[in-house]
């Protein structure tokens, strides 16, 4: 056991100088670093949320919402495609969703084929995103069920609706990413989470509020005719108009609701650009828009129809103002002024730059560290090592003396290996990882008490230093295994169920656990065949 | 230099004697854990309750605790609590899961921002809706059980049966006894609490293990022994060891305590709780556990391969 070949000991050295290399940059500042020539290593240690500051958001795909609004749409896909244009209609009643399915039900029996060629289409097929076992990668987002009594009923099939929240996610990804780029100031990592969640990190951030905002908000714009038949008023206290809708307005302005069209003329989904600027007569912020070339046309034409009659401009189910089309607008741009302030407007301006969400996203977590605590924790934590540390390596001294200290300067080479390895993997450090390297440093000398106790017992029994030390390390080695494994298993459970901080923890721990087994089993019995190697000792001084 | 020992060198402390009252010592402590639990219960953190958590500092001079509990009772939440958090100008304040889902957890960070305006800094802010916390629940359990299932795989593997079902009844005790130690002193349980429990587990059956590691050599070397003696002899053998190992790690412990700053603070009080009753149950528990499972010296004779390659070893 205590003969290393040239080969192991220069494997034994590398490794821990290795870790002593690796660790270096953390002790210099990010900047200084930055210059160091690229052969030199420079990843620092990434620290968590926790230790630096800054925001997580956990945001989920409203399922519910998204299902009745596409059923709602089903039903006009539904209606459409019994009444195609220039053709005979298939007559039909009781067209409407009920529950989580869409019911029609053809009037005239003899049509009922006519009807399924009809309906068929409608089962739109999706490419699905997952490989597929079955070796087809098409999934059905409906699936039409024929009832008694010429009735056809749509259901989501369960594959389907899954792949278009898995879609939904990753068009609201890359909408989130082109609203946060528009704030420039942070740099958040954007992720995916199972398989209708995001994951929102902004390290360094410290107040969500506005971020949230940006997340939170639909921005779905649409433009839809004014019902001037009556007032919203009127309407709710009489009877709404059918085909029209109440919504609550948030322009100071004007009335507190509007009557509105339901089918609205314009959607946000044609804009190209929109930017802040400040009306001219009134200095107020507003928000200047421009239509791509077919969605200018169209506005064209309809504010030529209807020159003097009020319009809405509706964002998420909100009336942001209702002005009066004065003349029409051929230009392809038009102006939103309402109740805003520069940075309202400026956030609008950018909601409608990005894009809609495609579904509404509700907040599931959210967890926000100031950087006073982070810095705070990184103290603590800084301050606990070196305590816990200097505690041990006394310990270790007056108990066994010379192999204390050597047992130190392995335990000391373990700190560096854990360090470089986390800088090296790019591993975040979380305050709960400091925990998890504390831990580390108490149990760490567990290896070498094993090992030493042994030693003291099998020289007790008479053998000489050599073969003491050399059956010493022989008999604790299966027990420091065992002991280590189990360890391990925990902390790769912990790792595999945790999250975030504790995923951190159980990071360190397992890597604490394999550093720990090499530099109490390896290195110290390196440097302790040195020790025999140039003293040739008579008696152990254990 | 003399060099300290805290155990003298061969001990002959008859521990098997004394299961006649640890046995029931420790039953007793466990129906007192499990009791406690369902009368007093966990303080849930919002982790697995879901609600709000808030740590603010006050700009100018200490908190005052009172003021800020009357600003906020007004706004009506429900339970609000409300405890100084390490400094006395650092305040945490706890807020109960609200009615109306989602959103209506956000409305209430909303609100005490609004209270609270530009005199405090805000330090912390964790919001856990209904449906995350119900998730993070059954992951939290998950994790204790995956974790004791495998480790009983492996040491049924590496040991005989009966070392597996006493290392997983040690196990199971030093779990019950943290979590009624966390209902007595009314500590939060949150998801750290979980990562704490899973190091314990780490922890405990790694000092149980060497303890079984010794047994399973003697019991090799001497066939002869009653088992009671070996087992006696084993835990002596290993006490030295037993006792620096949970000293060092006590130590770090107890730094991190004390200076790890209040966040971590209700995670180490869980480990140094659980590296005390780990260390006593493999002791008192793990190993006495064998003689009531019957390990009978037939039992053991009948290994023969590992009997020869023991006689080899001694040789």
């Amino acid at each position: 056991m205590l003969h290393f070949s040239r080969v192991k000991s220069f494997v034994v050295l590398a490794i821990v100088l290795f870790g002593m290399i690796a660790t270096s940059p953390n002790f210099f500042s990010k900047s200084s670093v930055e210059n160091w020539p690229d052969w030199i290593p420079g990843r620092q240690l990434v620290l968590g949320l926790d230790l630096q500051g800054g925001v997580y958001l956990l945001y989920q795909v409203d399922k519910d919402g998204y299902r009745s609004t596409r059923l709602k749409a089903l039903a006009d896909e539904v209606r459409r495609a019994l009444r195609p244009a220039g053709e005979a209609n298939t007559g039909y009643t009781g067209l409407r969703v009920r529950g989580d399915k869409v019911q029609v039900t053809i009037r005239d029996s003899a049509k009922i084929d006519e009807a399924r060629r009809r309906l068929q289409p409608l089962v739109n097929p999706l490419v699905s995103s997952l490989l597929s076992v079955t070796g087809t990668s098409a999934v059905n987002e409906f699936a039409i069920e024929e009832l008694d009594g010429g009735t056809f009923e749509f259901q989501f099939t369960e594959d389907g609706f899954e792949e278009r929240i898995r879609g939904i996610v990753s068009q609201s990804i890359e909408v989130i990413r082109r609203r946060i780029d528009e704030l420039g100031t942070t740099e958040p990592s954007i992720q995916r989470e199972g398989t209708d969640r995001i994951l929102v990190e902004a390290p360094g951030l410290d107040d969500p509020e506005r971020l949230k905002e940006l997340i939170g908000t639909t921005a779905s714009l649409s433009f839809n005719m004014v019902d001037v038949s009556m007032s919203a008023d009127q309407a709710e206290q009489t009877r709404i108009p059918v085909g029209s809708i109440i919504l609550p307005s948030v322009d100071d302005a004007g009335p507190p609701s509007y009557l509105v069209k339901e089918v609205s003329i314009l959607g946000g989904e044609d804009l190209v650009d929109a930017q802040t600027t400040f009306d001219q007569q009134t200095n107020e912020p507003v928000v200047a828009f421009t239509f791509n070339t077919s969605g200018g046309i169209k506005f064209a034409t309809i504010t030529e129809r209807n020159v003097g009659r009020p319009f809405a401009i509706v964002l998420d189910d909100e009336v942001i103002s209702a002005p009066v089309i004065r003349e029409p607008i051929r230009g392809g741009s038009g102006i939103i002024s309402g109740s805003f302030t520069v940075e309202s407007a400026n956030n609008l301006a950018i909601l409608l730059r990005a894009g809609a969400l495609p579904a509404k996203l509700i907040i599931n977590e959210e967890r926000t560290v100031g950087p006073g605590l982070g810095q705070d924790s990184i103290d603590a934590g800084k301050i606990a090592t070196v305590i816990a540390a200097i505690a041990v390596v006394v310990f270790m001294v007056m108990t066994y003396g010379l192999f204390g200290v050597i047992s130190n300067i392995a335990l000391l080479a373990n700190l560096f290996l854990i360090m470089g390895v986390l800088s090296t993997l790019g591993a975040t450090l979380t305050l709960p990882g400091i925990a998890g390297i504390v831990l580390t440093v108490g149990m760490a000398v567990d290896a070498n008490v094993l090992i030493y106790e042994r030693i003291r017992e099998e020289s007790r029994q008479g053998r000489s230093p050599l073969n003491a030390i050399d059956a010493g390390y022989k008999r604790a080695l299966a027990t420091i295994l065992d002991a280590n494994i189990t360890t391990l298993i925990a902390a790769i459970i912990l790792f595999a169920i945790g999250s975030g901080p504790i995923k951190g923890f159980a990071i360190t721990l397992a890597i604490g656990i394999i550093t720990t087994v090499f530099t109490a089993f390896v290195f110290s019995r390196f440097l302790i065949a040195m020790w025999v190697q140039a003293r040739r000792p008579k008696t152990l001084p254990i | 230099m003399r060099l300290l020992r805290l155990i003298p060198d061969n001990t002959s402390f008859q521990f098997m004697r004394h299961r006649k009252w640890s046995f029931p010592a420790s039953a007793l402590v466990i129906v007192a854990s499990i009791a406690m639990f369902f009368t007093f219960g966990l303080n849930l953190g919002i982790d697995f309750r879901g609600g709000t958590l808030i740590e603010i500092e006050t700009k100018d001079g200490p908190a005052n605790i009172g003021e800020i509990r009357s600003q906020l009772s007004g706004l009506g939440f429900g339970d609000v609590q409300v405890q100084e958090f390490g400094a006395p100008n650092d305040v945490l304040i706890r807020i109960v899961q609200q009615e109306g889902g989602e959103q209506a957890q956000q409305d209430v960070v909303v609100k005490v921002r609004e209270t609270f305006g530009e005199t405090v800094n805000y330090r912390r802010v964790e919001v856990v809706g209904p449906r995350v916390s119900g998730e993070l629940t059954t992951k939290g359990a998950l994790a204790v059980l995956a974790a004791l299932a495998a480790v009983l795989c492996y040491i049924w593997f590496r040991f005989e049966w009966q070392f597996a079902v006493g290392a997983i009844l040690a196990l199971v005790h030093d779990v019950i006894l943290t979590i009624g130690m966390f209902s007595i002193v009314q500590l939060e349980f949150n998801l750290s609490s979980i990562a704490a429990i899973l190091t314990i587990v780490g922890y405990s059956l790694n000092d149980t293990v060497v303890v079984y590691d010794r047994i399973r050599e003697n019991l090799r070397r001497y066939k002869k022994k009653p088992l009671s003696e070996v087992l006696d002899l084993s835990i002596n053998q290993t006490l030295s060891r037993t006792a620096l190992t949970s000293i060092t790690t006590l130590l770090a412990l107890v730094a991190l305590f004390i200076f790890g700053g209040p966040v971590i603070q209700s995670f180490t009080f869980a480990m140094i709780w659980g590296v005390i009753v780990g260390t006593y149950s493999s002791i008192f528990v793990a190993a006495p556990i064998l003689i009531t499972m019957g390990m009978t010296p037939g039992a053991r004779a009948s290994d023969k391969s590992d009997a020869a390659e023991a006689d080899k070893q001694a040789s």
